[in-house]
């Protein structure tokens, strides 16, 4: 147990360091740039028409306190970590006056939903046919897979989520391509919502599981074919273990070791993968909304978007993290 | 080098197909330097022409040739991810070799930074960061911050090569010999780590050339100077699909897809070389 109680510690400092430096990237990014938003701000509003010089003034005043840019850099930056820890990005100049936490609030379930399922499906499904691939390694169908695998794999998301929808939207139109569920119903518990939810997020998920399911076959093949050398295997053939239990207890076991960690260390990527694919499929999730706050030029929402990432993306890993003894009991042992 | 160039020509189908898609490419990309057209002109022959003997791959709705067009914007791409994973080689290697031969601490520390950077979602700060530079963004400017992030995973990678080349004996005997940390590491431990900077550099490339297809379309990169992306951005701002022009965007996407498999084959296959395992079972299978 105490070995556990130090794994954790030593995982949840890292958590911090990584939130750490994530926002402190954000800062310096906004305030070291040379173009000034409360500038950007102050000319997209003028430009339609005439407004009073002391009204401009005024305005420029507001908004520089309401993003945090007024004061020394000292109390600026404590600001920014202020904010950051009571979620208060101030109120989105694109939908005003709702504050960015509402937006965001709205857009982060759908992307942690589509992120999640899409995830477990593509890691649990490259894992087990990557197992087999590295077990049964004569199997014609398995090395077809791999040769599947490796020319999917290395394709961005954005490339691969334009193919499908041309396909699904374009050449033979049976899928939504675009939204989150259909306009015409009610955000309600029914069936036909629910319904409409899961057919909305086929294609999404299918482009993220599609290329997310190439890195974990290929890893997983490689790896089991190296546990299949190690004394441990040699003997339970030998003594006589089914092959079936051979492969989940003995093989496979060993190699998700591993792969957990990977996943772990590739949560980034594929929150990155997730951020375009729903802009191309015009998702409702935070991908959307990032692209969109910046074509609005929306200062507040897209920082917010950002550090909210940052932040997200943390939590799942140290999740992932923790879940991991349960794996490997050397870590609850030592 | 020949010789090895000769090994995996004959031994790897995969270094074949993938020599084979990059050799295409560069030669793509390499014609840049003949081409007819400067690369920002607009309306130099006529729009949406279907591919045809004169314009092999068909004209843009703003009046370029495509296949002229591709050959500059691959050139660029290639370029992009070149610079990106050079400079991200040198941090990774430097980072990589002191923390893995010094460990203690100096490991520890090196290391939280570097999981740190492989954790933190990248494209969100992109973006953040084009939101803050608009249009001063220029793509030696986005390499630079590219760079800044891709060198983790390898470093990582660098650092358990030399974490087992310390336990070894020729490290105890140089030590011994006088030799000083930075000559250990560069005369020694350098040149068996250099098998696998090859190898990431291609894994590199076909992450950053990603990231920037990826940004370009979305318009959050310098978007008048020709790239892959950049073409696809183009080609949707004229709603090219819609409007049947399908060339525009089916060859950029052939290429760039061309691109990645062949870079990514390159790497997997330079993978298995290095790793003697692989190495053995390959030889197994074939006799």
């Amino acid at each position: 147990m105490r070995g556990y109680l130090a794994y954790v510690g030593r995982r949840f400092g890292q958590f911090l360091l990584v939130v750490f430096i994530g926002i402190n990237i954000a800062y310096v990014v906004t305030h070291a740039s040379p173009i000034d938003p409360v500038e950007q701000s102050i000319s997209a509003v003028t430009s339609y028409g005439n407004t009073a010089p002391g009204a401009i003034e005024q305005m420029r005043n507001s908004l520089r306190e309401l993003y945090g840019l007024s004061g020394t850099p000292v109390e600026q930056y404590l600001l920014f970590w202020k904010r950051i820890l009571r979620a208060d990005f101030g109120p989105s100049m694109s939908a005003f006056p709702t504050p960015v936490g509402t937006l965001i609030g709205r857009a982060l379930p759908w992307t942690a939903g589509l992120l999640a399922v899409s995830t477990i499906v593509a890691w649990g499904l490259g894992n087990l046919l990557g197992g087999l691939a590295g077990y049964y390694r004569q199997s014609r169908g398995l090395k077809l897979m791999g040769v599947i695998a490796m020319g999917l794999h290395p394709i961005p998301y954005y490339i691969l989520a334009m193919l499908l929808l041309i396909v699904f939207g374009f050449l033979w139109p049976v899928l939504p391509i675009s939204g989150g569920s259909a306009m015409n119903l009610p955000q309600t518990l029914t069936p036909e919502f629910v319904l409409s939810v899961l057919q909305h997020a086929i294609l999404p998920a299918l482009s993220l599981i599609l290329i997310g399911i190439g890195s974990w076959f290929l890893g997983m093949r490689s790896l089991v074919s190296n546990v299949l050398a190690e004394d441990f295997v040699v003997y339970a053939e030998l003594a006589g273990v089914r092959s079936w239990r051979v492969l989940t207890s003995y093989v496979m076991r060993n190699a998700l070791v591993p792969q957990v960690t990977g996943l772990a260390m590739s949560l980034g990527g594929i929150f990155n993968g997730a951020v375009i694919t729903e802009k191309v499929f015009g998702y409702p999730g935070l991908g959307s909304l990032l692209v969109d706050a910046v074509y609005a030029g929306d200062y507040g929402l897209v920082l917010g978007v950002t550090t909210i990432s940052i932040l997200g993306v943390s939590i799942g890993v140290l999740a992932i993290d923790l879940l991991y003894p349960l794996l490997d009991p050397r870590v609850r042992v030592s | 080098m020949i010789v090895l160039l000769r090994d995996l020509l004959r031994d790897s189908p995969e270094f074949r197909i993938g020599a084979v898609l990059v050799v295409f490419v560069l030669l793509l990309s390499v014609l840049a330097s003949f081409s007819p057209y400067p690369p920002e002109s607009v309306y130099v022959v006529p729009p949406d022409v279907p591919p045809s003997l004169t314009y092999w791959f068909g004209t843009t709705s703003r009046g370029q040739d495509v296949f002229w067009q591709l050959s500059f914007a691959i050139r660029n791409t290639l370029l992009f991810g070149c610079t990106v994973a050079l400079i991200s080689r040198l941090f990774a290697l430097v980072i990589g070799l002191i923390s893995g031969y010094k460990g203690g601490w100096i490991d520890r520390a090196l290391m939280s930074v570097n999981d740190t950077f492989i954790v933190i979602p990248l494209l969100p700060i992109l973006v953040l960061f084009y939101f803050m530079m608009r249009d001063r963004i220029s793509w030696l400017m986005l390499a630079l911050i590219m760079a800044c992030f891709g060198w983790a995973y390898d470093a990582r990678l660098i650092r358990s090569v030399v974490m087992s080349l310390k336990a070894r004996e020729f490290t105890q005997t140089s030590l011994f010999s006088g030799m000083s940390t930075r000559q250990i590491l560069t005369e020694e431990h350098l040149p068996y780590v250099m098998p696998i900077v090859f190898s990431t550099t291609m894994n590199n490339m076909v992450w950053s050339i990603g990231l920037e297809v990826t940004l370009a379309v979305l318009g959050f990169t310098d978007i008048n100077t020709p790239t892959v992306g950049g073409m696809i951005y183009w080609a949707n701002q004229h709603t090219a699909m819609v409007a049947g022009v399908w060339w525009w965007i089916v060859f950029p996407t052939i290429t760039v897809i061309m691109v990645f498999i062949g870079l990514f084959l390159l790497a997997v296959s330079a993978n298995a070389y290095i790793d003697p395992r692989s190495r053995l079972w390959s030889m197994e299978g074939a006799s």
